[in-house]
């Protein structure tokens, strides 16, 4: 791009201006991320290798500048994976990671069966349509998460909407109970992420060309075979990126778990809460933290694979 | 022409209740005259009256306010500036590490960012507060800016900026005259979903806030988890309005120009 600039006697001038500015536009949002992003997780790391104490802030060892060299080799001197013995000991963590999973990976099924049907109905209807139901989809997202979980808090309360319109059309005798059960979470799950699934599902639906589809039809191919064999398999990038969409934030979901679910069992999201805030044990939380990213990354990065590939096809 | 089968229309529908339909209650419900949530007394627009006299719902709606004012407008230039980064400079050192941070926010647990955030305040001792939940909130949102911006940038035709150096334009005029109003657009929505983005955030907030910095959603949260409220159900809805006109206002914009951009379809 640069080399199209035109021969003047600035050239020279003009081409160490630009390179300033190049510089400058990759500099400063990589800083940026570099100090606010992957530095506090090396940070993360750090503390769940240190001890609780009793001081500010509550753990140690702190690294001091001014001990020098022998202060460097205390500090390391002083890390221990204490805090990972504790989380294989303790079935507290245990279960709780192996609950956050188990939530998240039937909820992400129930999300691709739902969400499925929707987006292939959104990529049939006429292409003028297809937009503004493209942002009935998204719009619900942009309202808070908080604000959608009050939402369902107050249809599925014991006297609440849902339980009247049941004991009105007389489907149920006893109002059942919603809130602080796993069907509350899982409610609240599907409803916040539908158009986390729902928009790259379209985006691959919508691309598919109907010739192929026209094509089997008229050498006689039944719909639902045409489906099977065409129409799905052409929906698998939309498919794994709706899956993990959805998959990796809802294993460390926070909200929706605990305005709605039971105390009993948290997930992962909750446990680093609590260990944060309720037990104020830095380190602990700092280890389920590491841990909850160790279970995340192999998805994070085929994440991140396709969404690059995605780019580099456009 | 197309038609729509009657399964896809039914399909829509359900889906669309489903999405809209606890919003609708939810502000219905703030409409009602009763005390009791779940006894209709009537319209009334009391529990919106109430709010006002309610000091620090009042303060806390001031504040995360200016908090999204300043999140949006910060998230949106360092967002800008990584879209161009990624989309006009093509391999530069380090880029994969780049677009590795760009990306792993949008999916990353809201509760290792505030975490790990926090944990950073704490080790640079530095006050928490406002501006850091200002510096976080930023962090968050500037990913989804990049993104916009960076579908936008890619639909755009580089010979326009090539020409206009190839006239002797600098870099910097050359941004500011072609580059800038043909993104535009698609950097006003981006600024408006970063303010919503933190406008709503409840969890990276209560990790990185300090005292006298008490965000309307952890106001919110806090009243909310001992159930619910019909002074609650106002404020919410009042949220949910402001968002959607944000939104929808957003969208138009975007699609106003997408039609511009495009001239041949």
């Amino acid at each position: 791009m640069m080399g199209a600039a035109p021969i003047t006697t600035t050239d020279e001038e003009a081409t160490s201006r630009a390179s300033l500015w190049r510089k400058l536009v990759v500099r400063v949002p990589y800083v940026w991320l570099l100090v606010f992003f992957l530095i506090p997780f090396l940070i993360v790391l750090k503390i769940s290798l240190s001890q609780t104490a009793l001081a500010q802030p509550p753990y140690l060892p702190v690294f001091d500048l001014a001990a020098g060299w022998r202060g460097l080799a205390a500090f390391f001197g002083g890390l221990s994976l204490d805090n990972y013995r504790l989380l294989t000991s303790d079935p507290l963590y245990v279960l709780s990671y192996v609950k956050s999973v188990e939530i998240a990976a039937f909820s992400t099924l129930i999300l691709l069966l739902i969400g499925y049907p929707i987006a292939y109905a959104i990529a049939r209807t006429p292409r003028r349509w297809q937009a503004a139901l493209v942002l009935m989809t998204i719009l619900p997202f942009w309202t808070s998460l908080l604000i959608r979980i009050y939402a369902w808090m107050n249809i599925l309360q014991h006297d609440g909407p849902l339980n009247q319109a049941l004991m009105a059309l007389k489907i149920v005798k006893e109002p059942p109970v919603w809130l602080a059960t796993e069907t509350a979470i899982y409610i609240g799950i599907v409803y916040s992420y539908l158009p986390f699934m729902v928009l790259p599902l379209y985006a691959s639906l919508e691309k598919i060309d109907e010739a192929l589809v026209e094509a089997a039809a008229n050498l006689g191919c039944p719909r639902w075979k045409i489906f099977w064999l065409v129409t799905l398999p052409l929906s698998s990038t939309g498919m794994v990126a709706g899956v993990l969409l959805c998959f990796i934030p809802i294993v460390g979901e926070f909200v929706i778990p605990d305005l709605l679910g039971g105390s009993d069992s948290p997930m992962i999201g909750q446990t680093i809460w609590m260990e944060f805030f309720g037990n104020k044990d830095w380190p602990a939380a700092s280890a389920v933290a590491v841990v909850l990213l160790c279970l995340l990354v192999a998805p994070i990065i085929v994440y991140q694979n396709q969404t690059m590939r995605a780019e580099a096809r456009e | 022409m197309r038609r729509v089968s009657a399964f896809n229309v039914a399909t829509l529908a359900a889906g669309m209740a489903f999405l809209y339909l606890p919003i609708a209650i939810l502000v219905i419900y703030s409409f009602n005259a009763s005390r009791l949530v779940t006894v209709w007394g009537g319209w009334s627009v009391r529990w919106y009256g109430e709010l006002l006299t309610d000091a620090p719902l009042v303060r806390s709606a001031l504040i995360s306010l200016r908090l999204a004012l300043t999140a949006a407008t910060a998230s949106t230039i360092l967002g800008t500036l990584a879209a161009l980064a990624l989309v006009r400079f093509g391999r530069f050192r380090g880029r994969l590490l780049f677009s590795a941070m760009i990306y792993a926010p949008l999916v990353m647990p809201e509760v290792i960012t505030g975490l790990s955030l926090l944990l950073l305040f704490v080790a640079v001792a530095a006050d928490r507060g406002f501006w850091t939940v200002a510096i976080a909130h930023t962090t968050m949102a500037m990913c989804f800016v990049t993104v916009i911006v960076q579908s936008r940038l890619v639909d755009f035709d580089v010979n326009l900026e090539e020409a206009a150096m190839d006239l002797g334009a600098s870099p910097l005029r050359t941004f500011l005259s072609v580059t800038l109003p043909l993104i535009l657009p698609a950097i006003a929505a981006a600024w408006m979903l970063a303010f919503a983005l933190s406008l709503d955030d409840l969890v990276i907030a209560s990790f990185t806030t300090g005292p006298g910095a008490t965000t309307l959603p952890i106001r919110i949260y806090s009243e909310v988890r001992l159930g619910v409220k019909p002074e609650m159900n106002a404020v919410c809805s009042i949220m949910v309005g402001v968002v959607g006109v944000a939104v929808i206002f957003a969208s138009l914009l975007a699609k106003l120009t997408g039609a511009r951009g495009a001239p041949s379809q």
